[in-house]
């Protein structure tokens, strides 16, 4: 019944794999949903019409730079709807530019992570976020 | 690596909190420097008091929701209107697990909310993972 989801909007492969890895060391079952644009992203957050939604996820990892659709695009939709406006978004993303930063939290983002370079920080990181978002947050209660 | 410690606005009546707060952040090496509101009042006034336009803004804010005078979310909704304040990480810490308290807190913009354990060792665990998350891993404003 239980069914926590986590949301990783990633189109870089590599990214994809360190974060799956590192979410799965963890015993928390949790599913991780994988999207690698934002178009992707907000059909499977707002479904393709006349489909049943699909089960919000608990958490969403959204990187900046994707195709089709860009993150801060992704979030300004999340924020504008009712069904997804309080889900946790944590921006997750190689940019350090100031502007994204800014522009994520002017958007809503809960919280702005930089993607460690070196791969055993980059694991530490992701595990460190998951401890705290799925663990010690208490996520709103979806409507 | 700072130069300066990070600033931590801990919004909280109860002493014995307050006491327990500064207990494990030493106890889990927390580089802070912790400042602490006893009410709402308290809390607004030191946010936009001159010496906050100009000094180092906190790096997290942890509200608890009960606060005399004003309340816990009419601190988080001034905090989010005021510009010098509207981006400041705000996590609200409280005993209260209402569904109401939950919703209106990331309805005003809270960046997270978590239950204060009762057991002093669970409450340490929180403090120390909400140290490296926010002071550590978060990106703070530029």
């Amino acid at each position: 019944m239980n069914r926590r989801v986590v949301l990783l909007v990633e189109d870089n492969p590599d990214d994809e794999l360190l974060t799956i890895r590192a979410l799965k060391k963890s015993k928390m079952l949790n599913e991780i949903i994988v999207v690698r644009d934002g178009a992707e992203a907000l059909a499977y957050l707002f479904g393709e019409s006349g489909n049943t939604p699909n089960l919000l996820p608990e958490l969403i990892l959204l990187d900046l730079r994707l195709p089709k659709v860009d993150g801060l695009e992704v979030l300004r939709r999340l924020r504008q709807h009712p069904r997804t406006k309080l889900l946790p978004v944590v921006v997750l993303t190689t940019s350090d530019e100031e502007r994204d930063v800014l522009q994520s939290y002017d958007l809503g983002a809960n919280s702005y992570v930089r993607k460690p370079v070196d791969f055993a920080q980059f694991m530490r990181a992701i595990q460190q976020l998951e401890l705290y978002w799925l663990v010690l947050n208490v996520a709103p209660p979806v409507a | 690596m700072h130069a300066t410690p990070a600033l931590i606005l801990l919004i909280e009546d109860n002493p014995d909190d307050e006491l327990l707060m500064r207990r494990a952040l030493s106890q889990n090496h927390v580089e802070a420097e912790l400042v602490v509101a006893h009410d709402g009042e308290e809390a607004i006034a030191y946010l936009y008091s001159q010496e906050m336009q100009q000094g180092p803004r906190p790096a997290l804010i942890l509200l608890d929701l009960k606060l005399p005078k004003v309340s816990g979310l009419e601190v988080l909704r001034r905090i989010r209107a005021h510009e010098t304040t509207a981006h400041l990480p705000v996590v609200i810490l409280t005993t209260s697990s209402e569904e109401r308290d939950i919703l209106e807190s990331y309805r005003l913009g809270g960046n997270s909310y978590i239950k204060k354990p009762v057991d002093f060792a669970e409450f340490s665990c929180v403090v120390r993972n909400l140290g490296l998350y926010w002071l550590e891993l978060n990106e703070p404003l530029p």
